[in-house]
């Protein structure tokens, strides 16, 4: 293994190279444009396409027209840019196409945005959130293998440090088995043969096929396939030092790199605390922060923003357990998501004071 | 009694229940052999009919929005003449 | 004719003849629709598929399809085809043609879906000489949501929001987007036909014909549009229709080649 020292951003753009990706599309933003600027180098090297596009609509429309033909695609942007690429996303889940879409965050507001989605219709996605370099790198490539296996889009959420932090990493490929048949996915070949290919949201088949279902059916097979996915895609969570906590904490991405270490350091100092690390943001790991949560008897939630993963995890704990907000809006002068709330020190505290709430569970 | 020669060199089968009666091919038709008639499809719209004289040319069907014409050409044209009192004979 | 009494159509012929159209072309599977008596959008998308065949093109062809009135044909043609949502056929089109260069894809796209929602994506693809070939239904009316103002409705055309007829005033002025096309230097081809008359419509199928070839020859950016009767949005008896293409639409939308860069052109 040939480990070598990269920005986040060039191991992620190496990362979606081995997968195999072949198309990418972007829109220069802060903090996703680095990647941009990978991918137009590395695309061409591998008999790729990299396209400049004029906006994130067209982005990700041209990301939608190359996965239609089965050749694995992605494109990113962060929050804002994500949020002009909502319809898109919605319609590409209803039409079951598999596309990798990054959100190289600023902060960690845009949790409502993934999980949720801000599109129209019944729909989720896969969302997977890494805490570094090194494991962006697995995600950036699991990504695109859970796109194709349950076809749908995959979001892939990383932020600023992560676009920038550097690590020694190996971007090599990563095998998760026989990559799924795609053929549903167009090439021409079947126009004129009676059974052409229809890649759609409105429609899954042409007039008289045989697989035909009227168009309330359809709507309903696209909800049960999001059915099918919260119960097939194995939720990703970690966990460190729940067997005797007293309080757990809750925090996802880079915020939930600072908790673990601070989590460690208190435990360290004879603190029962521990920590829940979701890395599926959907489907949820519910499991994992219930039964964390429900042993502990006390749950705080360190989140960069006004309570969004909040509302997950008060729903897999069901009442049961009170769950404290420690987190909160913080950006520096450059509004990057550069939060002052990352810092060991203030994070403890937080933790802490958490720990020492008179409101815990009485069930 | 004069006579005139008319060349038949293709006909058309007309599916008139497709018919919307929007009346395109009776313009469209270059030797002007379509009319449309008195009577009523069974969606109620008229529909046209064919007289001698179809070349063939495909006008029809080419601008048909709702498909109703197979256009045929016949491996022999057929010339006809037609007396002042509209009789046709070959 | 006067005078010639009615001969049989209902039948084949006795005679030894031969079939040069089927009521449905091939590419169709099926020709009932549920589109207005007198639209020019079937007549439009029969002659797209009918130059596809003729060229050779079937077995590699994509469409990308907008949505209005003509995605009806989304499912009852026998060409494989991305739905786009409205605007967004030329991206989509283009991830297409990017990611399998050695296809032939055609997008369908009516005046409100190419015009309104979707300037910036027809602009940038002609720009980027995007090697598919656009197509654009224009009846200037947004015709499946009932026949309203788009931004290529002509001065002093009536639609459903703009009773009195189009006013500059309020309304500002029609985008001739095939003419703005035809400045970009990435644009090869670009044309405007009709479908309100026999002639018309060869000449369309004509202009469809070069558009498909020069992509086929790797020619870059096509664009057909397609002057389309749309009765009901136009508040005119279906009859009439043809007419009023011609005296209103066509002045400012003026059918001809306006641009043909291609191998073997000016």
């Amino acid at each position: 293994m040939t480990r070598r020292l990269m920005e986040g951003s060039e191991a992620i753009a190496r990362a979606m190279v081995a997968a195999g990706c072949r198309f990418f599309a972007g829109y220069p933003m802060t903090p996703f444009t680095e990647v941009l600027e990978h991918m137009a180098r590395l695309m061409p090297e591998v008999g790729g396409t990299c396209m400049n596009a004029e906006s994130e609509l067209e982005a990700i429309g041209m990301v939608w027209g190359a996965a239609a033909t089965g050749t694995r695609a992605a494109t990113g942007s962060v929050g804002q840019g994500l949020s002009l690429m909502q319809e898109s996303l919605a319609e590409l889940s209803h039409a079951r196409l598999p596309v990798v879409v990054l959100n190289m965050a600023r902060g960690q507001g845009d949790y409502f945005q993934a999980t949720r989605g801000g599109g129209h219709g019944d729909y989720r996605h896969i969302v997977l959130a890494p805490a570094d370099v090194t494991e962006a790198v697995g995600l950036a490539q699991l990504a695109f293998h859970l796109a194709d296996r349950w076809r749908t889009p995959v979001m892939f959420m990383g932020d600023y440090f992560l676009a920038h932090v550097q690590e020694a990493v190996d971007p090599a490929p990563v095998h998760f088995g026989e990559p799924a048949a795609k053929d549903w996915a167009l090439d021409g070949s079947s126009s004129g043969s009676g059974r052409a290919k229809l890649v759609s949201s409105i429609s899954a088949t042409k007039v008289d096929d045989p697989d035909s279902v009227d168009h309330g059916t359809h709507l309903a097979m696209i909800v049960d396939h999001v059915a099918a996915m919260a119960a097939g895609v194995e939720p990703l969570v970690e966990s460190g030092f729940v067997a005797d906590a007293e309080l757990v904490v809750v925090a996802y991405g880079t915020a939930a790199r600072y908790v673990r270490y601070a989590v460690g350091r208190l435990r360290d100092e004879g603190y029962p605390v521990g920590f829940v690390r979701p890395i599926t943001l959907w489907p949820f790991p519910t499991g994992a922060v219930a039964e964390a949560g429900g042993a502990a008897g006390g749950v705080a939630v360190f989140e960069l923003n006004n309570g969004q993963m909040i509302d997950d995890v008060r729903l897999a704990l069901e009442g049961r357990v009170p769950v404290r907000p420690i987190g909160g809006v913080a950006f520096d002068e450059s509004g990057f998501g550069i939060s002052p709330l990352l810092d060991v020190g203030g994070i403890s505290g937080r933790i802490l004071e958490a720990l020492d709430a008179p409101t815990r569970a009485s069930v | 009694m004069t006579t005139r020669q008319i060349t038949v060199r293709g006909t058309v089968v007309i599916d008139v229940e497709a018919c919307k009666g929007c009346v395109l091919c009776i313009d469209a038709c270059k030797p002007g052999v379509l009319s449309m008639t008195e009577d009523r499809n069974r969606r109620g719209y008229h529909y046209p009919e064919l007289r001698p004289g179809c070349t063939g040319c495909r006008a029809c069907a080419q601008i048909c929005p709702d498909f109703c014409f197979q256009v045929w050409k016949y491996d022999e044209p057929e010339t006809l003449s037609v007396d002042d009192e509209g009789e046709a004979s070959p | 004719m006067s005078g010639l009494p009615a001969i049989p159509s209902d039948r084949p012929p006795d005679r030894p003849a031969r079939m040069t159209d089927d009521f449905v072309p091939s590419l169709i599977l099926r020709g009932e629709h549920d589109l207005c008596p007198g639209c020019g959008e079937p007549i439009a998308i029969r002659s797209a598929v009918e130059m596809l065949d003729e060229l050779g093109l079937t077995a590699r062809s994509i469409a990308v399809v907008g949505i209005g009135c003509y995605t009806a044909f989304s499912s009852t043609l026998d060409v494989e085809v991305l739905q786009a949502l409205h605007g967004r056929a030329p991206s989509l089109a283009t991830g297409v043609k990017r990611a399998r260069p050695d296809t032939v894809v055609v997008t369908v796209q009516g005046d409100g879906d190419m015009v309104n929602e979707g300037l910036q994506e027809i602009l940038h693809a002609a720009a980027r000489s995007e090697s598919f070939t656009a197509v654009l239904l224009n009846n200037g009316v947004f015709g499946e949501t009932g026949g309203h103002m788009t931004a290529a409705t002509v001065i002093g055309q009536r639609t459903k929001n703009t009773l009195d007829g189009r006013d500059p005033a309020a309304h500002g002025y029609p985008i001739v987007v095939a003419d703005l096309l035809s400045c970009l230097e990435g644009a090869t081809y670009v044309a405007r036909g009709a479908v309100n008359s026999a002639g018309n419509v060869a000449r369309t199928r004509r202009m469809l014909h070069r558009a498909l070839e020069v992509q086929a020859a790797g020619g870059g950016f096509s664009f057909v549009e397609i002057l389309t009767m749309c009765p009901t949005g136009w508040f005119v008896d279906t009859t009439e229709a043809p007419d009023y293409l011609g005296d209103t639409l066509a002045t400012t939308y003026r059918i001809g080649v306006l641009k043909d860069t291609a191998a073997g052109h000016g």
